[in-house]
């Protein structure tokens, strides 16, 4: 819809800095207001509604939010803290309270439990004043992983890649058998039968990575994956 | 990717899984390189140059002939100079500063390579004995590291030095004056080196960052184009037997004439 | 990286046409260029796989590579700031980008053009978004022809977007200088060297700011106010290529076609922020 002080059309790609709207409106993700001017703050797709306008990033690291599940790896052992590398600004923590279900002695071995080095699926449950990122494996799919391999895509794209209410991840795992577990900090983690199907997986995560920013994705994606499986016979 | 420079089990234990099956992670085989592309005299303002794509591994290499005084003991040779730059756009963990070891044996790798072949004749860089010679310097420059940077500046400093040219002086009274004009560099040999690591049990070419990651050991071989092997470098704290350092050989042996043609420009 | 640019080549005026009160559009500079025509300027966004954000640059005859890391932990940590990011700029050259050949080891001038580079893209960064975090901003100068302060802040703009940095605007770049009491726009090596004075200039197009401004030479404040104007059009020549960069990676030229409001899928989840625009 063309509005009269919108400066761009309904998913036109802007650049930080234009001007995407003039007057009142409701300013969302990346975007700012200077007085009478909205700005974009990120390379992406303008979008708007009656009351707010927004731009989707094409690019953009890992922002956390509470109840995002992430895909990590433990750097360090400090103090009874594990601090894991989930690829945002700075480290996040899981405390053994968050790791372990049951009660514990002091002189508690963290190493039983998780490692420097091994990959974890947590929750993040707080981010504290310092924004500090707080972790937690207590919960059903989360903790020590120990199959599979990782696959990193820009965390911006990682709704296109669920697709509405999981449909697309749903029928990529349908279609290749293997499991995929998906972070929002841009992690996927991937198990399948053999080394083909993983590749499947791959090779249609890339596409879609490279093309969520067009539409009529579901269908190219359907198809792609039923010809990579024609291939492979 | 080494952000961190932490080593992942998974990432460990899934190479080695996939290894024992006789595959690797991208689908190659164990002998296998990745896709070398090699263009050379992409810089104008060195006396030579070559780009080096090795997967997605990037090496920019410069040659540039500059002059000055001989070493002590060779007073009737030129001098050739190796250098390489770890630049921190290359790597996300790899921070800017004097070179590191790695930097410092990927340098000295090539550099011996080039000088056991006697790739350039030294004495013909010779302008007035024991007071004005020319020195070529190799400056290997990495601008993406994905694994075996060995091998791409190996062969990238080959394909420079073939392009390159000198200035030519002349000598009048004792002393030289450029005459303006430029030969090329004469190159003698075309030495390249050929990586070979081991992963547990699995001897493979060309890899990527993640099986740099988890390797046990690597032993570099370069060979000359008469199958002379020119120099070697065993790094990594895993011991080789000496029937493993026989097939190491072998793969590199094989390797080498394919690595040569790219540098040439086949 | 690897084509050799081409430089536009007209028939030069021969001298003595020029001394005979010459008309300004007529006369022509040493590689041919009028005097408010900018050297050949290609651009390309995230040209490196390890780089969070990358952009290759051709200016003339430079060749200028960079790569922006970050936000990330700022290292050592005494060093970070509590309520903002730290932007760190290193312009490094590599030894074979000029003649002679020179060492790897930064000079002052690397460390100098480093430290104006960063006031000149600061402006433009959203750093209080960021507490006790770095952005790293890292050049390598491949080949260098004049004008390389200038080059490397309109490849570290577009690094930056590239690395998806929220941005005020872009910053673009250009010298403008004087020769044979001519001004002029975009020197190169040899008007750089052999002019009467130089001037690098960076401005933010959409905020109409200017963040760098370096003088050297000789002008009287007129020539100096023509100059700065003319600076700020080859600015903005230059951020209609920075802009073609970054969308050319993503192949989109139009606006779609009313698509499906299949993308974004839920996206956002949560109904946006109603105080000023969340990231």
């Amino acid at each position: 819809m063309l509005n009269m002080s919108a400066n761009f059309q309904d998913r036109e790609i802007v650049i930080p800095g234009d001007v995407v709207y003039e007057g009142k409106i409701r300013t969302g993700e990346n975007t700012y207001r200077d007085q009478d001017h909205v700005y974009a703050t990120r390379l992406g797709l303008v979008n708007y509604s009656p009351d707010n306008v927004y731009v989707v990033a094409l690019s953009a690291g890992y922002t956390p939010l509470v109840g995002d599940v992430v895909i990590g790896q433990v750097v360090d052992i400090d103090l009874g803290e594990w601090k894991i590398d989930i690829g945002a600004q700075d480290l996040a923590v899981m405390g053994i309270p968050d790791a372990v279900d049951r009660p514990f002695r002091t002189e508690f071995n963290m190493t039983r439990v998780l490692n420097i080095g091994d990959t974890m699926i947590a929750k993040i449950v707080d981010i504290d004043r310092r924004r500090t990122v707080i972790l937690s494996i207590l919960g059903q799919g989360l903790g020590w992983v120990n199959e599979g391999f990782l696959m990193h895509i820009t965390p911006s794209k990682i709704p296109r890649l669920i697709g509405k209410k999981g449909s697309m991840i749903n029928m990529i795992i349908r279609e290749t058998g293997c499991r995929v577990a998906i972070g929002q900090n841009g992690r996927i983690l991937i198990s399948g039968p053999n080394r083909e199907r993983e590749e499947m997986v791959v090779k249609t995560v890339t596409k879609i990575e490279q093309e969520a920013h067009t539409s009529g994705l579901t269908n190219r994606t359907q198809e792609y994956l039923r010809q990579l499986k024609e291939r492979s016979r | 990717m080494s952000k961190n420079n932490i080593v992942s089990h998974l990432k460990q234990k899934k190479i080695s899984e996939v290894l024992s099956t006789g595959k690797r992670m991208d689908g190659r085989g164990f002998g296998d390189f990745r896709e070398l592309t090699i263009k050379s005299n992409v810089l104008f303002k060195s006396e030579g140059s070559a780009e080096v794509w090795l997967g997605k591994s990037h090496v920019m290499v410069g040659v540039k002939v500059g002059t000055g005084t001989p070493f002590e003991d060779t007073p009737n040779e030129g001098v050739l100079m190796t250098n390489a730059e770890f630049t921190p756009i290359a790597n996300a963990a790899w921070e800017p500063g004097p070179p590191n070891e790695a930097s410092i044996e990927l340098a000295r790798v090539v550099d011996r390579g080039l000088r056991s072949a006697n790739v350039l004749t030294t004495e013909s860089l010779c302008i007035i004995p024991g007071k004005f010679v020319q020195i070529v310097f190799v400056d290997l420059y990495v601008l993406n590291y994905d694994g075996n940077l060995i091998d791409a500046c190996s062969a990238g400093a080959v394909a420079a030095l073939m392009v390159a040219k000198r200035p030519t002086f002349n000598v009048i009274e004792k002393e030289a004056k450029p005459t303006g004009e430029k030969v090329p560099l004469i190159v003698c040999k075309k030495p390249v080196a050929v990586s070979v690591i081991k992963i547990g049990d699995s001897l493979i070419l060309d890899p990527t960052a993640d099986e740099e990651d988890v390797m046990d050991a690597r032993l570099t071989v370069t060979f000359d184009e008469d199958d002379h092997i020119c120099t070697m470098q065993k790094s990594g704290s895993v011991g080789l037997t000496v029937d493993e350092i026989k097939k190491c050989i072998n793969m590199a042996q094989e390797k080498a004439p394919q690595i040569r043609a790219k540098a040439l420009g086949d | 990286m690897s084509k050799k640019p081409t430089t536009k080549k007209t028939a030069a005026r021969k001298p003595a046409a020029r001394s005979k009160k010459p008309k300004v559009d007529s006369w022509k500079r040493a590689d041919g260029r009028s005097f408010d025509e900018l050297r050949p300027l290609k651009i390309e966004s995230g040209v490196l796989p390890n780089a969070d954000g990358s952009a290759y640059i051709e200016m003339g005859r430079n060749k200028i590579l960079c790569g922006v890391f970050g936000p990330r932990e700022m290292h050592p940590k005494h060093n970070a700031k509590p309520n903002e990011a730290v932007l760190r700029c290193r312009y490094h050259m590599a030894p074979f980008s000029v003649d002679p050949r020179r060492s790897p080891a930064p000079s002052r001038r690397d460390q100098e053009i480093s430290m104006v580079m960063r006031s000149a893209l600061e402006p433009a960064v959203f750093l209080d978004r960021y507490p006790r975090a770095s952005i790293d901003v890292y050049i390598e100068v491949l080949e260098a022809d004049g004008g390389t302060r200038c080059a490397s802040i309109n490849a570290a703009s577009v690094a930056l977007v590239d690395a998806g940095i929220p941005m005020k605007d872009l910053v673009a770049a250009c010298a403008v200088g004087k020769i044979d009491d001519k001004i002029i726009v975009d020197l190169g090596d040899y008007e750089d060297k052999k002019g009467q004075s130089d001037m690098p200039v960076a401005y933010m197009p959409k905020l109409g700011k200017v963040t760098l401004l370096q003088m050297d030479g000789i002008m009287t404040a007129e020539e100096n106010e023509r100059a700065l104007n003319l600076a700020i059009d080859g600015c903005k020549k230059v951020y209609e290529v920075q802009r073609e960069a970054l969308k050319k990676k993503y192949g989109i030229d139009q606006p779609q076609d009313k698509p499906p409001k299949e993308f974004p899928p839920e996206e956002p989840t949560e109904e946006p922020p109603v105080e000023e625009g969340h990231q």
